[in-house]
């Protein structure tokens, strides 16, 4: 009871501590990449299931690699790393083709197009596009230009996915981003992104002060990348604004990798801060911040925590938060689930869409998800 | 060991436990189902194969097959293929389980192995030299594959021809022969040795079986093959056995077209995929009676025999 009589000085809430019964051996082998050498043929077959899952068998392999821990992988177990990068360095070329497509798509609208996300890291040629593995580009366009460049990516081969009616009218109405785009012949996805949230959510960033600050990518004419600032922003606002994480922990890992480059300048912290404060997204900072230390031991000094203290939430919220995200962004794998996990990605989901709209928007659009689907058809397999 | 030398019953018990682990060619597998027709396909279909305690042993690929739901388990009972966790398709009639795992086994080669350029085609090997036959549905391959390898011509696949991208040579994937529809009755009139296992009904290709691939195939599917020609098959019915040439150009399109990964590997697709058409004899081949197909091939295999060994 004297914690309510005499409220003691709020103390920063110490990371979670990892736990000892599940093996996550993605993150363990991120963080101290020589640990392979003590690894058995179990330990190896549960990390190529777990970065796969986690969409991360190529990034495992690349940081083996600059480890020089290659020459552990035991010889049954190498092709699937060699495979995933194999996929990933395709990927690399294929992200500049598309991207060069999209460019002479929209040349005529003369408008700038920032490329976001694993497209920006590939583009900007950055650390964190090693061994990445893409889903679909992402691109932000001035809202008023939308309607311009949607009939242009038409016109050069893209269509609207097939969604529903309802998906369609829900995009459209209220998300930042238009239906996925994907192009006929080559089957490539593009989200048109006209904010990095939606008009709905609670915070919602201004993307003319975005823009202001976006750098030109060399070579390819009206296109540009985020500052890094934004870019790391961006990057941990996603991670906790979106609704489904299939892919948290390859997410951490960028935020990981765009850190470690960015703090080789002496001022990139209080910049970084200072952003947040400007954009309303010190929040997601200081969530992004803890995971990493959490899953990746990024080393962020304990002053950027101090900064971001006034954004924290309150104790109860973030014991709460631990015991979602601590679960919802470890790899996709039942080795790294525990009872737990599938209220915890309940949880996620829920709160992400909490955020993305107001209560009497979000309840009838649940409602409707839960029980009017309309999910496109899986493949029906192949047969001989 | 081998798999037969566990019994049924053991199977049954390791297939709804742990799993059990199995080789083909280059890759291991864990499969689990507490489904009898797979236990049974697997009694059927791989007692050649190796397999192995799976408690610590490493595999390529974890599959499961088991049903969606408990409820389903009585009203239009189904089966789930499961890829360590992930659904890649939709669920299926259980009547068709044992054909699910081939098929989902097929899909975890193909989705995954990029080491090989992989072409959808059957292939088969005779004196050292493989014979690769690509072609759609329909066209009487699978027939013609369990025809030739019921006749003394070496299984390497029946679906998947896998080309080793460093030495472009041909990397052996046994496993069973599947037959669809007509050509079940086709091969077991061809040969009494053929094994058949339980026709599978109403799938997404008509009737489906499976036929044990020969045990000469499973012992040497270690041992890889060097490419000697691309033939397309065509059955047309009363049509004479016939082999005409065909354009290399156009052989290397339809092969990259029928590659599961050609656009995953790039340039090196390009380099892998044209090595090997400079290295084969490109034909097309149409037949309406096997025997004589069979006795075509054999032809065609003794001519090639000096020039092999060169």
């Amino acid at each position: 009871m004297s914690v309510w009589l005499n409220k003691p000085p709020r103390m920063p809430l110490p990371s979670p501590t990892r736990p000892t019964r599940l093996k996550d051996h993605v993150s363990a082998t991120l963080r101290n990449p020589g640990s392979v050498r003590h690894f058995s043929m179990a330990d190896w077959d549960l990390l190529i299931r777990q970065a796969r899952n986690a969409g991360l068998l190529a990034r495992v392999r690349h940081v083996l690699d600059q480890h020089n821990m290659v020459k552990h992988i035991p010889n049954e177990a190498r092709w699937h790393f060699d495979a995933a990068a194999t996929l990933a360095d395709k990927q690399q070329l294929a992200v500049r083709w598309e991207m060069s497509q999209i460019s002479q798509a929209l040349v005529k609208l003369a408008i700038p197009v920032i490329v976001l996300k694993g497209g920006a890291y590939v583009m900007a040629a950055l650390p964190a596009a090693a061994g990445r593995l893409f889903n679909d580009i992402d691109i932000l366009v001035p809202r008023e230009q939308l309607g311009p460049v949607e009939a242009a990516l038409m016109l050069a081969g893209w269509n609207a996915t097939g969604l529903s009616d309802y998906d369609q009218r829900y995009y459209r109405r209220w998300m930042h981003e238009i239906p996925p785009m994907q192009h006929i012949k080559r089957a490539t996805v593009i989200d048109v992104h006209h904010a990095i949230l939606p008009d709905t959510a609670r915070y919602h960033p201004d993307s003319g002060k975005l823009r202001s600050r976006a750098v030109a990518v060399e070579g390819m004419p009206g296109v540009y990348v985020l500052s890094t600032e934004d870019r790391i922003l961006h990057s941990a606002t996603h991670l906790f604004h979106d609704g489904e994480l299939p892919h948290g922990l390859r997410d951490l890992t960028d935020l990981d990798l765009l850190l470690r480059e960015a703090t080789e300048a002496s001022d990139f912290w209080p910049r970084l801060t200072a952003r947040a404060d400007e954009l309303q997204l010190s929040r997601s900072l200081s969530y992004a911040l803890r995971y990493l230390r959490y899953f990746l031991d990024t080393p962020i000094p304990d002053s950027v925590f101090a900064a971001l203290h006034a954004a924290a939430p309150n104790r109860l919220t973030l014991i709460l938060m631990d015991a979602i995200f601590t679960r919802v962004l470890a790899p996709a794998h039942a080795s790294c689930a525990d009872v737990l996990t599938p209220a915890a990605r309940l949880a996620a989901f829920v709160r992400a869409h909490w955020l993305r709209m107001p209560a009497h928007l979000l309840i009838p659009h649940l409602f409707h998800k839960a029980f009017i689907r309309s999910a496109p058809d899986n493949d029906v397999p192949k047969p001989a | 060991m081998k798999l037969l030398q566990l019994s049924p019953s053991e199977l049954r018990q390791r297939l709804a436990g742990q799993g059990v682990w199995l080789r083909t060619g280059p890759f291991s597998l864990r499969v689990q189902s507490g489904i009898p027709s797979v236990a049974q396909g697997l009694v059927d279909l791989y007692g050649q194969f190796e397999t192995r305690d799976s408690h610590h042993a490493f595999a390529d690929f974890h599959v499961e097959l088991n049903p969606p739901s408990p409820l389903r388990r009585w009203f239009r009972p189904q089966v789930d293929f499961s890829y360590d966790g992930n659904l890649p398709f939709k669920p299926l009639p259980l009547d068709q389980a044992y054909p699910m795992l081939e098929w989902g086994l097929n899909w975890c080669v193909s989705m995954h192995a990029h080491q090989y350029l992989i072409i959808h085609a059957a292939v088969v090997e005779k004196n050292g030299l493989a014979a690769i036959l690509p072609a759609p549905p329909g066209s009487g391959k699978s027939t013609l594959t369990a025809g030739l390898v019921l006749s003394g011509w070496r299984l390497l696949s029946d679906e998947l021809t896998l080309i080793d991208r460093l030495t472009g040579q041909i990397q052996p994937l046994a496993r069973p022969v599947s037959l669809k529809n007509q050509s079940i009755d086709v091969i077991r009139a061809f040969s009494p040795n053929a094994f058949i296992n339980r026709e599978s009904h109403d799938t997404a290709k008509g009737t489906v079986a499976h036929m044990r691939p020969p045990t000469e195939s499973v012992r040497r599917q270690h041992e890889v093959a060097r490419p000697g020609w691309v033939i397309f098959p065509k059955w047309t019915a009363h049509a004479e056995t016939r082999l005409t040439p065909r354009s290399k150009a156009q052989t290397f399109m339809f092969l990259a077209q029928n590659a599961f990964n050609y656009s995953h590997l790039g340039a090196d697709g390009f380099r892998v995929g044209t090595s090997l058409i400079e290295r084969v004899d490109c034909y097309d081949f149409q037949y309406s009676r096997l025997e004589e197909a069979v006795a075509a091939f054999e032809r065609l295999a003794e001519q090639a025999t000096p020039h092999a060994a060169t």
